[in-house]
């Protein structure tokens, strides 16, 4: 083929670089098709190598040009893509055969096709009505996006605590944990009340279900105090003021309760989630009686609140104090899953809860001198613990096992 | 008759103001501003004596004038506007006891205003959420501007008992802010990135500083006396305030923040003490009950009213309200018309 094409160079078409040889040269044989070159070069050089080395030569070079100016002229383009109406405008004027725009797409998504995969994503969340929805959500966003929000006194932050925190966790408590609330109509409807509960299961998760227990049964935000360990934590602390919660002292145990508010208290405090799994059920020490003091300056009552199943989340069957005390937390705990299984052991187990308010004990009655009387403080905290502590026995009864 | 103030720490701002201001009220006499360098700006009808509350010429300066009342403002919180830390525990302590022995001698002195603050209540996380008059700081100060107004009000104490017919007020203020003062808080706040305490969003609370000066006008010219908090209502976190300036922040690890803060400090642009550190990680709430109740004062700002002024004075950042509300009806105004062209 292409006979008359080839440049004779020296030798009149032979091979080689005009010496004369019958052989091509080495220089010429790398240039030429590897596969037939070895053998048939012996015998029957010229049609096997001659031809193929000027060609493969000369075929790149017609090819080479438009290649190049191809590969340069999208890439000084904007690269808007491959498939919109651009490219018929933009593309270049007349170079046929440039269809391997395809095989290097731009980057980028086109505006019009963000647009529409928005549209059909705000229908997909927000439903069919989702325009007004969505207005309402980017609102939220800017929202909180510019500061435009307000905390209480305490740092409690009502929008995220409800959208987010509350959101979160109710299915945990309806799925994982299948809570079972007995006694809400114990909780009133309005004005100050102290929520006094048992406290277990390692991590204070049964504080979290009991809050959410009380917003969906009540619709009432629960506010729980938290030792000063919890604002000491970076995010713990914060995510703590955020969802309600303050420091457990009497002032502010009173200044909230005076509020109206419904404050949460686990008066075992560490000694009760930090117990070991043997001791399950069985109530720690009641604190100095601090919170019924409050509740008597205030005079709301106490709601005896007794959480069955929290024991079993994470069964603490050790402790490592001297690593615990280095760190400086009340205990480090060992479960029979953690740190066996790493991150795995840190999911709660599934246990069967069941949350019951119990009769309010009224605090009104007593004259505001009897916050100052040690004995009688004692006693109505041991009316509390006691009560709990036979809710407690009562509920372990009707629970048939601890997983169902 | 009216009153003859003596008013210490006119070269700073607020002592400045505060000076111009009460020369105007019908029921001051004279305002008699003392410091030891003059102030920059005006002083009202106000006379400024040069002197050095830490000389006993201070003495003179009271007896010669028949000063009847004095207020103290010139306690300093950062030690940048007195040259160095020594200077600066000089003059706030120091000072304070030389004036306060000037006033003990004195026999015509009624009133005695202290300015003081709510670092008196220091910030940790054993804090109650807000601070009454009757509580203390849960961690004692050991150094810097918490110790030095801790000494000056027990100093203040300790005068009012020895000379029982004087009426001592102590107000402790939250931190002022405004477009127009300059303090370690302000500073803070017009830096480009603000830096904060990683996993900590410490509750702030703020006082106007026209509230500040009406406040110390108020204590003066009534006869109320004891200690008040005084702050405007309602609290800010600090994630709201650096979103409301729509500042850029940058969050570090705790262990990492006292070794930026002095390098921050050396910018002088603004203060990063160990007691400001605290107060950025742990936040303060002051109860103002008393404020309303016995002194009788009331904020025209609230502390997000106070902000808000503050932030008109400062360029918004990138994320600045405008822009974000922009983008938001931008994106709403795409979506919806995107809907319409497709039917």
């Amino acid at each position: 083929m292409g006979d008359a094409e080839i440049i004779p160079i020296g030798t009149r078409g032979k091979p080689g670089r005009g010496t004369g040889d019958e052989k091509p040269s080495s220089n010429s044989r790398s240039l030429a098709a590897k596969a037939p070159a070895r053998r048939p070069a012996a015998r029957q050089p010229s049609p096997a190598v001659s031809e193929p080395g000027p060609d493969d030569v000369r075929v790149p070079a017609q090819q080479v040009q438009p290649k190049q100016a191809r590969k340069t002229a999208p890439a000084a383009l904007p690269q808007t893509g491959s498939t919109t109406a651009d490219d018929h405008d933009t593309s270049l004027p007349d170079r046929a055969p440039v269809t391997a725009d395809h095989r290097h797409p731009a980057p980028g998504i086109p505006p019009l096709e963000w647009l529409a995969a928005l549209t059909s994503a705000s229908k997909e969340l927000f439903g069919d009505n989702w325009e007004p929805r969505l207005a309402h959500f980017l609102a939220f966003l800017r929202r909180r996006l510019t500061g435009d929000y307000t905390v209480d006194d305490y740092g409690f932050d009502q929008e995220i605590t409800e959208r987010f925190m509350l959101a979160a966790l109710r299915p945990i408590a309806q799925k994982w944990f299948r809570v079972e609330v007995r006694g809400a109509e114990n909780i009133p409807a309005t004005g100050g009340a102290l929520v006094v509960s048992n406290h277990s299961g390692t991590v204070p998760v049964d504080g979290l279900m009991t809050a959410v227990s009380i917003r969906d049964h009540t619709g009432r935000f629960l506010r729980p105090l938290g030792a000063d360990l919890v604002f000491r934590l970076p995010f713990v602390g914060d995510l703590a003021r955020k969802g309600g919660a303050t420091l457990a002292s009497n002032d502010d145990a009173e200044r909230m309760l005076r509020g109206g508010e419904l404050v949460g208290v686990w008066p075992e405090g560490f000694k009760g989630i930090g117990k070991p799994f043997s001791e399950r059920y069985k109530l720690q020490r009641f604190g100095r009686g601090g919170f019924v003091s409050a509740a008597i300056r205030t005079g709301v009552p106490i709601i005896p609140t007794s959480v069955v199943g929290a024991e079993e989340i994470y069964p603490l069957v050790g402790n490592i104090p001297s690593l615990a005390r280095l760190l400086g937390l009340p205990y480090l705990p060992i479960t029979p899953l953690f740190p066996l299984l790493g991150p795995l052991g840190l999911i709660p187990l599934p246990s069967k809860w069941l949350i019951e308010f119990g009769e309010p004990i009224r605090t009104d009655e007593y004259d505001v001198g009897a916050a100052d009387d040690p004995m009688l403080v004692f006693n109505v905290t041991d009316q509390v613990r006691e009560s709990i502590q036979q809710t407690l026995y009562a509920l372990l009864m009707k629970r048939s096992s601890v997983f169902s | 008759m009216g009153q003859v103030v003596l008013v210490t720490g006119v070269a700073g701002d607020l002592g400045r103001r505060f000076a111009a201001q009460l020369s105007k009220s019908p029921v001051v006499d004279r305002v008699i501003g003392i410091d030891t360098v003059p102030p920059r700006g005006d002083l009202g009808r106000a006379d400024f004596v040069r002197a050095d509350i830490r000389n006993p010429v201070i003495a003179k300066v009271i007896v010669r004038e028949r000063v009847d009342t004095v207020v103290h403002t010139s306690v300093a919180a950062t030690p940048a506007a007195s040259g160095g830390r020594t200077s600066m525990k000089e003059l706030n302590v120091i000072g304070t006891m030389q004036l306060l022995a000037a006033c003990q001698q004195a026999p015509d002195v009624r009133k005695l205003v202290l300015k003081s603050s709510a670092a008196v209540y220091g910030a940790s996380n054993r804090d109650p959420a807000m601070f009454t008059e009757g509580m203390n700081a849960k961690r004692l100060a050991t150094s810097g501007f918490a110790k030095d107004i801790t000494e000056v009000e027990s100093y203040t104490r300790g005068f009012g008992r020895r000379r029982p017919d004087v009426a001592v007020t102590t107000l402790r203020i939250a931190n002022v802010i405004g477009p127009r003062i300059t303090s370690a808080m302000t500073g803070y706040f017009r830096l480009p990135v603000i830096p904060t305490v990683l996993g900590f969003n410490p509750r702030l609370q703020f006082l106007h500083e026209q509230d500040a000066l009406d406040v110390l006008e108020h204590a003066t010219v009534t006869d109320v006396t004891g200690t008040f908090n005084v702050a405007g209502d309602g609290i800010l976190t600090l994630a709201q305030a650096v979103r409301r300036l729509g500042r850029p922040s940058l969050p570090l690890p705790g262990f990492a923040v006292p070794t930026f803060g002095s390098a921050i400090r050396q910018t002088r642009r603004a203060d990063f003490s160990p007691e400001q550190v605290a107060f950025l990680t742990f936040g303060r709430g002051l109860d103002t009950t008393r404020m309303r109740s016995m002194l009788g004062f009331e904020p025209s700002f609230t502390t997000a009213e106070a902000f808000a002024d503050f932030a008109s004075s400062v360029t918004p950042g990138i994320f600045g309200p405008e822009r974000v509300l922009a983008t938001e009806s931008a994106l709403v105004g795409a979506l919806t018309s995107g809907r319409g062209s497709r039917g």
